[in-house]
């Protein structure tokens, strides 16, 4: 009898054994896939943060302030200086 | 029929048969047991060589931000190329096609494969941008696979690059805050075990064997847009003058947080064919030079500190020549006499070196030592340049004159600058953060009170009158502000002692003057032409200036009439 019921304890985990090695297998393909989706992700950001970056250079702001817009900075002469109390 | 074959089957043939068939099981459970237990091990290990790799798991390098979080270095991942020379070796036709995608010529990339042909990977080219890495996959040549890295780039370029520094291809400080932040920045790269197919593609990923760690981001004390203002002022009027280079430095008078730090000629970090020489040196740090009449101050506080001067003491400078150990110093002409205050504001030689004569040279030894001449600033800046400050038993009594208005004595422009945000920081020395200071209060106990608050003052006063249409420094002014400063001008040495038409340009200052913020230096070497630090230096110092007074919202503190009050909700 016992060893009966030790029979059936062994046969389930064996089977438990292997349910779990292969859900742990699925989750680390899900993992991997989930790790190559943020490197692609990270690129992007990298790329966008990069490319933002150089759009945002004062260098270029200024220039194309003075030159396309035809914009410049007020003489102190001319500026108003605002306190608030 | 069967029933009488089967019993008249000889006993002999039929033992034979189950002897034979036990035989073959006995055989083949044997063989079974053989490689299943006594050889598993060996027969397990040769399989995974085959097939099972451990590569490592890149880990990126922390950015670096500036004090608004502005991006300054980023990491972006790029891939690069490698390959098993075994397959590859097997597929000689391939390799032309391989090499022109790879930019290279077939010769390069045979010598590569060849020299590793007795290894599993060789790198055939780093650092690919992802559309090029895909070009070459898409070839297909056997043994050729791809690895994921960073490559740090540079967004501010080369308003930056010799403060940054950069790194080297193992993703690694090499220069500037690069090297002097490594540790905090750079990640560690982990490792995984993965299957390969005979192709040396990744088919299964098996196991982590340790995670990557990715680099701690670094919010520098820059701001992008002094840097940005700073290095487009510098490099115009170094243009502008047909000078050889020039400085600029920007300090926080409490913190010392470096605000701005450019240098000319500059270089553009992101060029790697553009990372060597001279131009990579952050000259601000680096190189020292005579400070010329910039070192008056230092001198007047001493004098203030003894004691026995005050702002109007009376100092004779006639007749704008004085003779000390047979040698002539002299002034621009004949200033007469005039008071202490007279001889920062007039800028004169003579009356600087008659204070210093007058004074024990170890007094004027502690106090130039106590501003930081001398000795490296503890900023941590590699290769940073402590100058040159000689003890007192080793002046004689030129020197101790020459030195009063700033020759036979050595500072770098970061010095020069902490020096005059001592000043503006009513005597206490700021210690130099290239790191923002995150809480100003807990750092507040590390300064070194070097003067008293009243000299500090009184320096102050006289400074702010050199930027005055009577000093010498009237161009370094800023509208709406009070600006305090000093100009330099200093002749350069050279293999036959002071050359004759070489000079440095410099202007020393902060503003408002009022409850100063920021203290700068201007330097500029060599200009031709007109070379006066007045003329030179001290309008880029205003240009500068105001921008950042604006810039960091300072509120002037010269309005004039320009000033309206209203009370919070009029609008």
């Amino acid at each position: 009898m016992t060893a009966l019921a030790l029979g059936v304890a062994v046969t389930l985990t064996a089977l438990g054994v292997v349910y779990t090695q292969h859900r742990s297998r699925a989750e680390f393909v899900a993992l991997q896939h989930l790790e190559r989706v943020q490197a692609e992700l990270d690129t992007q950001w990298g790329r966008l943060e990069l490319e933002q970056s150089t759009w945002s250079t004062h260098g270029r702001i200024e220039r194309i302030a003075r030159e396309r817009l035809d914009m410049r900075q007020p003489d102190f002469d001319r500026a108003e200086i605002v306190v608030l109390q | 029929m069967k029933r009488h074959a089967r019993q008249n089957m000889a006993p002999g043939r039929r033992r034979f048969v189950v002897g034979a068939c036990a035989f073959g099981g006995l055989v083949l459970a044997g063989r079974a047991f053989d490689l299943q237990v006594v050889r598993r091990d060996f027969l397990r290990d040769q399989g995974d060589v085959r097939h099972v790799r451990t590569v490592p798991v890149p880990a990126h390098r922390g950015m670096m931000v500036d004090r608004n979080g502005e991006p300054l270095a980023i990491s972006t991942p790029v891939w690069s190329i490698w390959a098993d020379p075994g397959p590859l070796l097997e597929a000689p036709d391939r390799w032309r096609a391989l090499a022109k995608a790879l930019r290279m010529s077939v010769r390069d990339l045979r010598a590569r494969v060849h020299g590793a042909s007795d290894k599993e990977f060789v790198w055939l080219k780093r650092q690919l941008t992802p559309s090029r890495a895909k070009e070459v996959l898409a070839l297909n040549v056997p043994g050729v696979g791809r690895r994921r890295e960073y490559r740090r780039y540079y967004p501010t370029g080369e308003v930056s690059g010799q403060v940054l520094g950069f790194t080297g291809i193992d993703d690694h400080g090499q220069e500037g805050l690069e090297l002097a932040y490594d540790d905090w920045l750079a990640g560690h790269s982990g490792r995984k075990r993965v299957v390969q197919d005979r192709l040396g593609r990744v088919v299964e990923d098996l196991e982590l064997l340790q995670p990557a760690e990715h680099g701690r981001d670094l919010r520098v004390s820059l701001d992008r847009r002094l840097q940005y203002l700073a290095y487009r002022e510098l490099k115009t009027a170094v243009a502008h003058h047909g000078a050889k280079g020039g400085s600029l430095v920007m300090l926080d008078v409490h913190t010392g947080e470096v605000l701005a730090m450019v240098n000319q000629p500059a270089f553009n970090p992101n060029d790697t064919s553009e990372r060597s020489g001279d131009i990579v040196r952050n000259r601000a740090v680096t190189d020292v030079f005579e400070p010329g009449s910039t070192m008056k101050p230092l001198t007047i506080t001493a004098a203030l500190e003894s004691g026995r001067f005050t702002p109007e003491t009376p100092i004779s400078t006639a007749p704008g020549t004085y003779r000390v150990g047979g040698h002539t110093i002299s002034d621009d002409r004949n200033l007469g006499t005039l008071d202490v205050s007279g001889v920062i504001i007039k800028s004169s030689n003579v009356g600087a070196s008659r204070i210093a004569l007058s004074m024990d040279p170890g007094a004027l030894y502690r106090t130039y030592a106590r501003y930081g001449l001398g000795v490296s600033s503890g900023s941590g800046f590699p290769g940073e340049a402590s100058g040159t400050l000689r003890p007192p038993n080793a002046w004689g009594r030129l020197e101790q004159a020459t030195m009063a208005f700033g020759y036979g004595v050595s500072v770098t422009t970061l010095q020069l600058t902490r020096a005059y945000a001592a000043i503006a920081a009513d005597g206490v020395l700021p210690p130099i953060r290239f790191r923002k200071v995150a809480d100003i209060a807990a750092e507040a106990n590390q300064r070194e009170r070097i003067m008293s608050s009243e000299t500090a003052r009184e320096l102050r006063r006289m400074l702010e009158a050199v930027v005055s249409p009577r000093g010498t420094g009237d161009r370094g002014s800023v509208s709406g502000y009070r600006v305090a400063g000093k100009t330099g001008t200093a002749h350069k040495v050279s293999a036959h002692g002071y050359a004759d038409k070489r000079y440095r340009a410099l202007f020393a200052g902060f503003a408002p003057a009022s409850h100063p913020r920021i203290a700068a230096v201007v330097m500029v070497d060599e200009p031709q032409g007109d070379y006066y630090g007045g003329l030179v230096a001290a309008p880029v110092f205003s240009r500068v200036m105001a921008g950042a007074l604006r810039l960091l919202d300072i509120r002037p503190d010269d309005p004039g009439d320009h000033l309206v009050a209203t009370t919070a909700g009029d609008s």
